[in-house]
């Protein structure tokens, strides 16, 4: 290992010459660059928002306004829509996930685990656009047909969370953003856990299969122990995922700036408030402002989530 | 006397009974177990073969010539999709061409130069939470600093957007693919006497060339088929252009805008451009793992 460690350092002083010294130095640059980008995309974002940041004060965190018209503008409603749509995407996404990692690592036989892993990748690589069209044109409609009113009629008069399934069936709506952003992190969440069991050392699963133990058993007492920090770290990879999702969400969440007590109801997402509202804003109007002040907000959240992530997953994944 | 006579000649037969049945409810809850993670996969993979199917289903019939060889026309004036093909070819490939020396560079450095260091685990911390950061706020970032700057939306802009997406997926798979060279290589090379700079790029990058150039190929399926950046940057166009200062047509944009519209004849043709876009993206994807694993 030592004898590794100086191959890869290359530190023997014969062959260092100039070319290496521009060849490391170009590295370096390299490097510096990429913690650069981050800090631009950071400080453009907030500096671009600060009139608007500075003109509402903490307000813009609270209020549930965005009126052109009058020049006020809160970012609740958005905040609100990004955080509700992305957890209930979470609900969905996680058990399946879960599921699909569990077939492809301990149930599918040997020649179906490499087909099967590649098409859930695949799903992966779909453009968000094609999902926003599937969930508006086939989905949607799925919905409003079927799911919807069938929730309305069963639970919508139950006491306490009857609410959450009251109003007409649209189609389009928080949950229908959910359901589509919980298609669209499947792939991350199932790839990731997949990788992640795949790191149990073979022998402590075989002891548990050597005393008796059923393959539910062994997921729950074996593989899930030993790997809970990282799969902790592949649902926020998730969430990550979701929080930023835009073309999806724009095309099927009804696009309306009020925070609505039913799941079916219509609202809107920090990404697809920008997106909507983007073209419509002048350079150096305070409604663009407010809304690079939105995405500053959306990049800090998105930030703190990615970066448990990465912290979550790195001992496992990245020796 | 007979009261604890019959409990102990029971007793074993009773344990035995609860083991028979403990065992029951343990094999019923595994099976169920198993049922319910096949039928997670059987879910995951409709939900592929659905969007597939939609795709051909609505796409297949709009595909014609014209799609390919007419540019975008106003509702009820025919038209096709060739201005927003070549739109997205242009930036998608401009794009790639700015990230690729970057992030192989980037790449390199993580594997080659900064182990262990903590500059080194910055970078590569850093490069992690761009791959998966929201690619609107790419696109707003490159609007403050290119489109607002510069005065005007332009194909070049999108081109940048798509270029800092792509780096990060580059910097990833170099990085992994040059770990995966064996160290004795290297030891080889520097005991003949080459300079680091000379083993990185003459022994290192050749052995580990199929999977950079798949790390690259992701990177085009990945940037080819993103709208969202583009939005506030190339802005799309409905005329033939391919002047990289002004707002140019891309495929994604191009369906956004047709897809949402209230005439059928756009929708068509925006289910022709999703089928298009798709199977491109899906076709680089494959492509780019039969590469890898080629290469055992």
């Amino acid at each position: 290992m030592s004898l590794a460690a100086t191959a890869e350092t290359g530190e023997a002083p014969q062959t260092r010459g100039r070319g290496d010294a521009i060849a490391a130095a170009l590295a370096v640059a390299a490097g510096l660059f990429v913690l650069l980008l981050l800090g631009a995309i950071l400080v453009s974002l907030l500096m671009g928002g600060l009139p608007a940041l500075q003109q509402f004060g903490s307000a813009f965190l609270t209020r549930a306004i965005w009126n052109p018209v009058t020049q006020k503008f809160g970012a609740a409603v958005p905040i609100y829509g990004t955080l509700v749509t992305a957890i209930l995407a979470l609900v969905m996404a996680v058990p399946l996930s879960f599921g699909i990692a569990v077939y492809l690592t301990e149930l599918a036989p040997l020649w179906l685990r490499r087909p099967v892993g590649i098409a859930v990748e695949l799903l992966a690589a779909v453009p968000s656009i094609i999902f926003g069209m599937w969930g508006f044109f086939v989905i949607a409609p799925l919905m409003a047909q079927y799911v919807q009113p069938w929730c309305i009629d069963t639970l919508g008069d139950l006491p306490v969370i009857g609410d959450l399934f009251q109003g007409p069936p649209f189609g389009t709506g928080i949950f229908t953003a959910a359901l589509i952003l919980a298609v669209m992190i499947i792939p991350f969440i199932a790839a990731t856990m997949r990788d992640v069991f795949l790191t149990v050392p073979p022998v402590f699963k075989e002891s548990a299969y050597g005393v008796g133990c059923t393959t539910s058993e062994v997921m729950r007492a074996i593989v899930l122990p030993y790997t809970r920090v990282s799969v902790v770290g592949g649902i926020m990879l998730g969430l990550g995922r979701a929080l930023g999702e835009t073309m999806a969400v724009t095309f099927v969440i009804g696009n309306t700036n009020r925070i609505s007590t039913s799941l079916f109801g219509p609202g809107n997402t920090i990404a697809s408030l920008i997106a909507l509202e983007f073209p419509e804003s002048q350079a150096g109007s305070l409604k663009l402002s407010s809304l690079l002040a939105l995405g500053f907000i959306l990049f800090v959240i998105s930030f703190v989530v990615l970066a448990i992530s990465r912290l979550l997953l790195r001992p496992r994944l990245r020796a | 006397m007979s009261a604890t006579t019959i409990a102990a000649a029971s007793a074993p037969a009773k344990d035995a009974a609860i083991a028979v049945r403990l065992g029951r409810r343990r094999r019923v809850a595994d099976r169920l177990n198993r049922v319910l993670c096949v039928i997670a996969t059987l879910i995951g993979l409709a939900l592929l073969a659905s969007i597939l199917l939609t795709l051909i289903v609505r796409g297949a019939g709009g595909l014609s010539v014209s799609v390919f060889t007419q540019v975008t026309a106003p509702p009820g004036s025919g038209g096709g999709l060739l201005n927003a093909i070549v739109g997205s070819l242009i930036q998608t490939a401009l794009g790639t061409a700015m990230a690729t020396p970057i992030g192989l560079l980037v790449g390199t450095y993580l594997a080659e130069y900064a182990r262990g260091s903590a500059l080194g685990t910055a970078v590569r911390f850093v490069s992690d939470i761009l791959l998966s950061a929201p690619s609107i706020l790419i696109g707003l970032f490159i609007y403050e600093l290119l489109v607002q700057t510069t005065g005007g939306f332009s194909g070049f802009a999108g081109a940048v957007a798509l270029a800092v997406i792509a780096i990060p997926i580059v910097v990833r798979t170099t990085e992994d693919m040059l770990r995966l060279v064996p160290v004795s290589l290297r030891e080889a090379s520097f005991a003949l006497g080459a300079p680091k700079w000379k083993t990185v790029i003459l022994i290192c990058f050749r052995a580990a060339r199929d999977g950079v150039v798949t790390g690259i190929l992701l990177s085009v399926a990945r940037i080819a088929g993103e709208t969202a950046p583009l939005l506030f940057t190339s802005l799309g166009n409905l005329n033939w252009s391919v002047d990289l200062a002004r707002p140019m047509a891309s495929l994604p944009v191009t369906i956004y805008q047709y897809a949402g519209s209230a005439y059928d004849e756009w929708v068509q043709l925006a289910w022709a451009g999703a089928l298009l876009i798709t199977a491109g993206v899906l076709a680089i994807n494959i492509m780019a793992r039969l590469l890898l694993r080629k290469r055992g």
